[in-house]
């Protein structure tokens, strides 16, 4: 080689590029690609008849309703809450901030087992406002209260850890500059500070719904399991793949990994605009995210 | 620096934040603590420490730890693929590394199972070497591994990208071989994201249930994850013991947060210095 003749950069040599390559390919195909493969191979493995036929047997179709009602009622609450927690912790300062934060964050590292038996807790006949309940014959457990509830849980965090790294990296002054001019609150809300996060908001609402719709070991603790009445998809397919009905499974799998699909290219769509890209993904903390702005 | 609070809505925006934490977060967490301090301390302690529930512990810690460390290696040299090098359908492997996020947790579960079944597509070829992977410990660790997989190369892929060329050039003109400024320029660089991306991968895989049931077996002291255990007494109508397992596991999660916390400052601060 001459003299001058500028190295590869490491790992740039053909033998441990292609070497690389073609193991991470491998890995990555047994790990990720197949399971994805398997799903859609046994929803179809015995034709498009029986498959479509498990997808419009009653059950199925209303599983799939129930799932859609649990994600009509927590996606838009989690997203207020998300907005709200993110426009405290953002635009103002006062003690116990910090403290805030991390709680909002608790859901997101506990297993959702343990979320569905802390609700029992409450609302269950042996919890706290149990007998109350009962007595007042407000059935929260084992129906769609309790599958709400519990889905909520999971995804408290969602919408607000995408917000608030970025509205604290926005600051507040177009926000004091706008209610100096005399604009409300509400407006100050809707006309400076929404069109700067709405792609953000929109990206943290895809993923709290696509983990809502998919939640199953909270609600699978709450909800009774009470076959046509209390099962969510995810549920459905529990109870089909435990009574051997593997392809209806598979069946019932493969719309919620559609919504899986979808779900990933939303993400992507919304990350050319810029969503998602606030901070290093992953490092947005909370006391990461606190420590960004000291002056 | 203290500023006064010039935009409107601090009081009902703290109010709708701090109800909706009460209600929906701290009210079932106080329950459930509630429930499992009044057992007492004895009674706690014949519980969380009985036999079975140890066992438990045992198999979720450790098969959450082989995961973690194989997402370790897979996860870096996965993100170190995705940055440095460019092949046909990258974009594709790099939109599919979030499959795990987006994919319900039993989706995953019935499919890892049907891959990895003694009649599997996998598990046929695996049977033929004679090593089990379904209904075995070997199948909880493959269900941890595909859930958390995800933490590593998220964490891993923006410090790798933002890493300064100059510093490697600089030790390949001292003469360092690749796997010398691998392991002693790059390596450091990435230790702290490394670092935050494992605590993530580990605190995701010890509570991790509905992708692990279906491929565990579930076999008492030899397959049955803790988080499941704690189910299992609730479908016993054991409701002591499913608070004070659930409640382990609880506190195991806080333990978690802080340390997941304390490493992602860490990695911030390294990140924003280099």
């Amino acid at each position: 080689m001459k003299g001058n003749a500028k190295p590869p950069r490491v790992g740039d040599r053909p033998a441990i590029r292609r070497t690389l390559i073609a193991t991470v390919l491998l890995v990555g195909a047994i790990l990720i690609l197949a399971p994805l493969v398997v799903i859609f191979a046994q929803a179809f493995s015995l034709g498009i008849g029986t498959f479509a036929s498990t997808i419009a047997h009653p059950d199925t179709r209303h599983a799939i309703f129930l799932t859609v009602v649990t994600a009509l009622i927590a996606v838009p609450v989690n997203t207020a809450f998300g907005v709200a927690a993110a426009w405290t912790i953002t635009k103002f300062d006062f003690p116990g901030k910090r403290l805030l934060t991390i709680v909002i964050e608790i859901p997101f590292s506990i297993s959702p087992i343990v979320a569905g038996v802390a609700y029992l807790f409450v609302y269950g006949l042996q919890g706290l406002f149990g007998p109350m309940l009962q007595s007042a014959e407000i059935k929260v457990l084992f129906a769609l209260p309790g599958i709400v509830l519990a889905s909520m849980f999971v995804t408290a965090p969602f919408v607000a850890r995408e917000l608030i790294p970025l509205m604290q990296a926005q600051g507040r002054d177009l926000e004091e500059a706008a209610t100096s001019l005399g604009a409300s609150g509400w407006r100050t809300f809707f006309s400076v500070t929404l069109p700067n996060i709405r792609w953000a908001l929109l990206y943290g609402v895809v993923l709290c719904n696509a983990r809502v719709m998919g939640e199953f070991g909270a609600v699978s603790v709450v909800s009774g399991n009470i076959r046509g009445q209390t099962n969510t998809l995810p549920l459905y397919v529990e109870l089909l793949y435990h009574d051997y009905q593997t392809v209806g499974a598979f069946a019932a799998a493969s719309v919620l990994t559609v919504l899986a699909l979808v779900t990933i290219v939303a993400k992507i769509l919304l990350e050319c605009q810029g969503a998602g890209r606030a901070g290093p993904r992953a490092l947005v903390g909370p006391v990461a995210i606190l420590k960004e702005k000291t002056p | 620096m203290r500023r006064r609070r010039v935009l409107p809505g601090f009081g009902l925006s703290l109010g709708i934040t701090l109800f909706y934490v009460a209600l929906i977060l701290a009210l079932p967490i106080g329950s459930l603590l509630f429930k499992a301090a009044s057992l007492g301390p004895e009674e706690y302690w014949r519980i969380v420490s009985s036999g079975r529930a140890l066992a438990s512990y045992r198999v979720t810690v450790l098969s959450a730890a082989a995961a973690t460390l194989f997402n370790l290696v897979f996860g870096l040299a996965l993100a170190w693929v995705l940055v440095r090098y460019s092949f046909p359908g990258k974009r594709l492997v790099d939109a599919i590394v979030d499959l795990p996020f987006a994919l319900p947790t039993a989706v995953a579960g019935i499919a890892l199972t049907t891959l990895f079944a003694g009649n599997g597509w996998f598990g046929s070829i695996l049977a033929e070497a004679g090593i089990k992977v379904a209904y075995t410990p070997l199948g909880i660790i493959i269900a941890m591994a595909f859930t958390s997989l995800p933490f590593i190369v998220r964490t891993v892929q923006p410090v790798l990208e933002d890493l300064d060329p100059a510093l490697e050039e600089a030790a390949q003109s001292l003469g360092g071989s690749d796997a010398a400024i691998f392991r002693k320029v790059i390596l450091p660089l990435l230790t702290p994201a490394l670092l935050a991306g494992v605590s993530l991968a580990f605190a995701r895989s010890l509570g991790e249930f509905g992708a692990i049931i279906f491929i565990a077996g579930n076999r008492p002291f030899s397959t049955e994850i803790t988080a499941l255990l704690a189910f299992i007494r609730l479908e016993e109508y054991d409701y002591q013991a499913a608070a004070a397992i659930a409640s382990v596991l609880l506190i195991t999660a806080f333990v978690m947060l802080a340390v997941t916390n304390a490493l992602q400052a860490r990695a911030l601060r390294y990140t924003r210095r280099s």
